[in-house]
């Protein structure tokens, strides 16, 4: 068992519910193929960077979980598969960012996180 | 005015210092932005360690923060005006 990180922007045009359901079946995936979910995070409705597929916002979802490596494959080709997703990213975890996690988690860092809501 | 090259002295010059050693800084999150925002210039170009002091081993994992969040558009990668 790894410990893994993921990121994905999901388009703007939906409606909360829709989102909702969105991250719901992404949860579901991870849940299905065995990962033990750590953390999870809804980061809400942000402004990108620079324009994705013509958008120029899209709601941020962060899982932190822990499963097999086998398990990335599964969810990143279910990521291509909707077209609902802008962007992925899914980083594996080395010890030194989960000390930092837990700590980003406990709420060290509330700066950072009121910002990550706006 | 002298001929003579003036001694530049090095002892004035502020040392330049790591801040991740420094400050016992282990991992750097791709998901903070702002902070990210230290290690690019304002056309989101990442600055050489020469300007910022950064270690060999810090500097690896700074770059590969800012294109983790290049990645998922929490930093631009062409912009004019950043800062």
């Amino acid at each position: 068992m790894k410990n893994y990180e993921t990121v994905f922007i999901l388009t703007p045009v939906l409606s909360d519910d829709q989102m909702k359901d969105a991250v719901g079946k992404f949860k579901k995936v991870l849940v299905d193929n065995g990962a033990k979910i750590i953390n999870e995070e809804n980061w809400g409705l942000k402004k990108l960077a620079y324009p994705i597929q013509h958008k120029k916002t899209g709601f941020y979802q962060l899982f932190e979980f822990e499963a097999e490596p086998t398990l990335v494959d599964a969810l990143e080709t279910e990521y291509r598969r909707d077209e609902k997703i802008l962007r992925f990213l899914t980083t594996a975890l080395d010890k030194h960012a989960l000390a930092y996690n837990v700590k980003r988690k406990s709420g060290a860092f509330n700066k950072k996180k009121e910002e990550a809501k706006s | 005015m002298t001929l003579v090259n003036e001694p530049i002295n090095r002892a004035d010059q502020k040392k330049k210092y790591c801040r991740f050693k420094k400050n016992g800084i282990k991992y750097i999150d791709y998901k903070d932005a702002n902070f990210l925002l230290k290690f690019v210039n304002e056309q989101g170009k990442i600055l050489p360690r020469r300007l910022t002091g950064t270690s060999q081993k810090f500097q690896g994992k700074v770059s590969q923060a800012v294109k983790r969040a290049r990645h998922i558009a929490l930093l631009p990668y062409v912009t004019d005006s950043l800062k």
